[in-house]
């Protein structure tokens, strides 16, 4: 038996009648074709899945599609406006904040929204606040570095290196 | 931007921008029209007889399309799954393996059934229905365990689970009996899963009137993918496309090909639909194949003045059900055990053991994280024993003298290990470290600093010692140039780019190489379709001293030839002919010039040199003289919690030298990645199976503990640049030297911070619950 599902993805409106068991993630990259959102474990750790719920950072294999009905979704696709990379898309590509590239949307979209809640965050909150993603490629340097720098061209006073270490002693 | 600058410049990666906007192309965002989804049905059991198995239900299920086992396989699959010779040229024993089980089951998650169906939900509903019945027979968990002449056996039948048993080098009683002091430790290597974020898929379109199959897969080699399929399919190889796109993340886990290579295809031709099957993360954990996995028994011995005397290894490497395609690759620890460090006498042996797990094969490092595990942790017991700075009995026994041919024959190129030293020392502030330890320790506060001053061999490799241990190839590189009539430039790579950043530095190499504008260069690589007939893929740190040295040698024949066009073109003799920051003109006129590009036109064009062909193209083929030798000093700082047992650590330092860099920001970040594997290893990391039903415990990322932002520091990067005198550019590797080094640096200092206990030896992970059982012990 299928559902009728109606969402609004990066400002499109979308239709589909679909299985109440497909997951959104699922749904995002092959009902509605935006592969950008990746999938990289099957118990919600990874992070890589990460997109905003009416403006909220979720990760999309926790959802089923039927559960955004109505709802606004904004996903990778949806950051750039135009030619213009979002300030975060940007600063990654500037700091070196990715390689091989498959987490990077999922860090991205979680990114935003720490950044949203916290325009000005220190290292400590970035590294805490990024805690529901995992890279394996960057040991998270330049990704730290990525959000910081984000965070001062969106506006935030940059985050002070060795603020982690002053916190500490 | 001035064209002849490019190599060393940091150039920002131009793979980026598509990456960060969700335009990456991973192979499960590819599909075919009709394709099918593929769910395997796996074995739960480690090791058990497969009794029966029933397909109706399955068959009968919605969107199922076909139901397949051994022997539809066995139509259209032939031989068996390769195992190069690697670093054991002689094995006691291969077991066979099909991609698919037959009659027995050797370790948890082997492949037993496939199911097709229309959508990836069917596939996995109706995979749950096909009936197996087992009988469930001994399980071989454990490696001392399996060589007793009374164990079960990891395959019925089997003489013993012994896969390998290699001296390198015997003792020598004479040299042992010269040491004043002498260590023993045993030194586990735990298991550890390579975890790229993407995990494998493949998906496969057969076309029968043409008898092509192209296949996508996430690989790091794809070439060799082709050929073996090839051989497995009784397709030949110029049918068959194997296409690598964007990959998420290799570390050695997508180098051999697996199982559901052969599957997949198979199944795309059985079916005469395309097929994709993409790995769920407990798949990847239980059948990917794994890392480490490894026990070495040490005993070394020293002078009381700190001089080395002797190491001598014995690995007992735990192999798994089957031999990786490289699984006596990591027996290369035994040829690195001696380190940066000259010892009189150095002696090694190979164990290779069979087992109920899944297989090990290399996983970033492969072999010399061991090797610089064990030879560091023998380093500072052999200073503890003799009461010296770890630090010093370092640089009192430091390699100073290059070319270095070592006890087993290989030449270390070139190195400055005390340099690299002195700089990490002066970063970490290491007087005023020993100074703050000291006075923790007064208030009840156990800090530790470790040491680990690595060495590794990469850049696989010369042809005379890479083809005897792939069986067959060598592990060569090759590059193609193109240049087009206007000027622009397309170069192919047989490596392949998951993460590296290949698209941006070999392109800084063509520009300065050619003295073309950056921006007038297209890389492509991972497409067996294009670029020169073979390519050898990415691993052991070995694209850039191998394949981008074949772009360069690419290069340098295109510039030949456009050199003596140029001659002909201003009636100069070739020698006179001078070619700078891409112009030629002839040497004393430097006013009169064309420019590369013009010469690129001319070529296509009429009026050639007698004996020239038109066009300007090249295809290389680079064989290295030798492997490259990087190297470098890393330093821990830890404090030990002693109610807890948790480790925090404080500060990582870094000094590494991989020769002269093409991009630096690139290396920082090889380095970053690399450093985090090996403190995951020792800190977190560890792959767990149950010791009696030989099922996997860490099947998930929630057992299976990758560490997040919140676990590091950020880490303090030094560099010294010591260049390669074995190749033109002066390069290194860089990909696995981070991994190479960095575990041991934390267990060092842990071990460090727990030495006022009386604490020893501290096996991987490091974990709290480890800890506090040690400090507890240490108490009573």
């Amino acid at each position: 038996m299928k559902h009728k599902v109606a969402v609004t993805v990066n400002g499109r409106k979308h239709e589909h009648e679909v299985e109440p068991r497909l997951l959104l993630v699922h749904y995002l990259r092959d009902v509605v074709g935006l592969t950008g959102t990746h999938i990289g474990c099957d118990t919600s750790q990874c992070g890589a899945c990460t997109i905003h719920v009416d403006g909220k950072a979720v990760k999309s294999c926790t959802m089923f599609a039927v559960q955004a009905d109505g709802r606004s979704l904004t996903t990778i696709e949806g950051m750039a406006r135009g030619e213009e990379l979002h300030p975060l898309q940007q600063a990654f590509w500037d700091e070196h904040g990715l390689q091989c590239g498959y987490c990077t949307p999922g860090f991205i979209m979680a990114a935003a929204y720490l950044l949203e809640q916290n325009p000005n965050p220190t290292e400590d909150e970035i590294r805490r606040g990024l805690e529901g993603n995992l890279c394996r490629c960057t040991g998270y340097v330049n990704i730290i570095k990525s959000v910081q720098s984000a965070a001062k061209a969106m506006g935030g006073a940059q985050a002070k290196s060795g603020e982690r270490a002053a916190a500490r002693s | 931007m001035a064209v002849t600058t490019m190599i060393g410049a940091k150039i920002h990666r131009r793979e980026d921008p598509r990456l960060v906007s969700g335009e990456g192309r991973y192979v499960d965002d590819f599909t075919r029209p009709g394709t099918l989804s593929l769910a395997l049905v796996r074995s739960p059991h480690a090791h058990a007889r497969i009794k029966s198995i029933e397909l109706t239900a399955a068959a009968k299920a919605p969107g199922v399309v076909a139901v397949y086992t051994h022997k539809d396989f066995a139509k259209v699959v032939s031989g068996t799954m390769p195992v190069t010779p690697s670093f054991v040229a002689e094995k006691k024993q291969v077991p066979p393996r099909f991609p698919i089980a037959e009659k027995e089951v050797v370790y948890q998650g082997e492949p037993v059934a496939v199911v097709l169906a229309e959508t990836k939900y069917q596939a996995a509903d109706a995979a749950n229905l096909v009936e197996v019945d087992y009988e469930v027979l001994p399980a071989v968990m454990d490696l001392d365990k399996a060589l007793e002449p009374n164990s079960p056996k990891a395959h019925s039948g089997a003489p013993d689970n012994l896969g390998w048993d290699l001296t390198y080098i015997p003792d020598d009683a004479a040299v042992m009996k010269e040491a004043d002091v002498v260590v023993k430790e045993r030194i586990l290597q735990q298991r550890l899963a390579p975890t790229a974020m993407e995990p494998r898929g493949v998906l496969a379109e057969y076309s029968r009137p043409d008898g092509t199959m192209t296949v996508w897969l996430s690989s790091q080699s794809p070439h060799f993918v082709r050929l073996f399929l090839a051989g497995a399919l009784s397709i030949p190889e110029n049918k068959i496309r194997v296409i690598s796109p964007d990959v998420g993340g290799g570390f050695g886990s997508k180098i051999s090909p697996y199982s559901e290579d052969w599957l997949v295809p198979a199944a795309a031709k059985m079916s005469g639909r395309p097929v994709k099957w993409i790995e769920t993360r407990t798949e990847s954990l239980q059948t990917t194949t794994h890392g480490r996995g490894q026990v070495f028994d040490i005993e070394a011995g020293a002078k009381k003045d700190g001089t080395l005397v002797f190491i001598k290894v014995t690995q007992y490497l735990d192999a798994g059900a089957y031999m990786g395609t490289f699984a006596a690759f990591q027996a290369c620890a035994c040829l690195l055990a001696g380190g940066a460090y000259n010892w009189k006498h150095v002696s090694a042996r190979t164990v290779g053991v069979l087992t109920n797990k899944v297989p090990t094969d290399p996983y970033r490092g492969a072999g010399r994280p061991e090797a610089t595990h064990l030879c560091e942790r023998t380093i500072d017991l052999l200073a503890e024993a003799i009461k010296m700075d770890p630090a010093a009995v370092r640089r009192k026994n430091f390699i100073t003298e290059f070319p270095h041919t070592s006890h087993f024959g290989l030449v270390y190129d070139s190195g400055a290990y005390g340099k690299a030293m002195d700089v990490a020392m002066e970063i970490a502030g290491y007087e005023k470290l020993r100074r703050e330890q000291d006075e923790g320790r007064k208030k009840g506060r156990y800090l530790g600093i470790g040491f680990s001053s690595w060495i590794e061999i990469c850049g696989f490799g010369p042809s005379a010692g890479t083809a005897p241990a792939t069986g067959g190839i060598a592990l060569v590189e090759s590059a193609q140039v193109r240049v087009f009539p206007t000027g622009s430039v397309a170069v192919y790579v047989g490596t392949h780019s998951h993460g590296q950043g290949h698209d941006t530095t070999f392109p800084q190499i063509v520009a300065d190489t050619l003295g073309v504008p950056y921006d007038m260069i297209e890389m492509r690589h991972g497409d067996t379709a294009e670029g020169p007939a073979f390519g050898y893929g990415t691993y052991g740190s070995r694209s850039l001293a191998v394949g981008g040295m074949a772009v360069h040698k690419a290069c340098k024949k295109v510039v030949d030839k456009a050199t003596k066009l140029a001659a002909h073109v201003f009636e100069a003799a070739e020698e006179d002919i001078v070619f700078d920051h891409g112009q030629f003109y002839v040497n004393g006129s430097p006013d009169k010039r064309k420019a590369f590009g013009e010469i690129a036109f001319a070529s296509y064009g009429a009026g050639l040199p007698e004996d020239m062909e038109q066009g300007l193209e090249s295809v290389a083929y680079y064989d290295p003289t030798n492997f490259v030798w990087p190297f470098g000093t890393h330093i821990a700082v830890v404090e030990v919690d002693p109610e807890t047992g948790a480790v925090d650590l404080q500060r990582y330092i870094a000094v590494d030298d991989c020769g002269n860099i093409i991009n630096p920001m690139i290396v920082d970040g090889q380095l970053h990645g690399g450093i985090a594997q090996g403190i995951a290893q020792a800190l977190f990391e560890e792959v767990v199976y149950d010791d009696d039903s030989g099922q996997m415990k860490t099947g998930t990322l929630t057992d299976y503990l990758i560490p997040t932002a919140n676990e590091f520091p950020t880490f303090e990067l030094g560099r010294t640049i010591t260049p390669s005198p074995t190749n033109e550019l002066g390069v290194k590797g860089i990909g696995e030297a981070g991994t190479i080094a960095s575990s041991i640096a934390v267990i060092n200092a842990v071990c460090d911070a727990l030495s006022p206990l009386g604490i020893k030896h501290v096996d991987m992970p490091a974990s709290p619950d480890r800890l506090w059982k040690l400090i507890k012990e240490a108490g009573k």
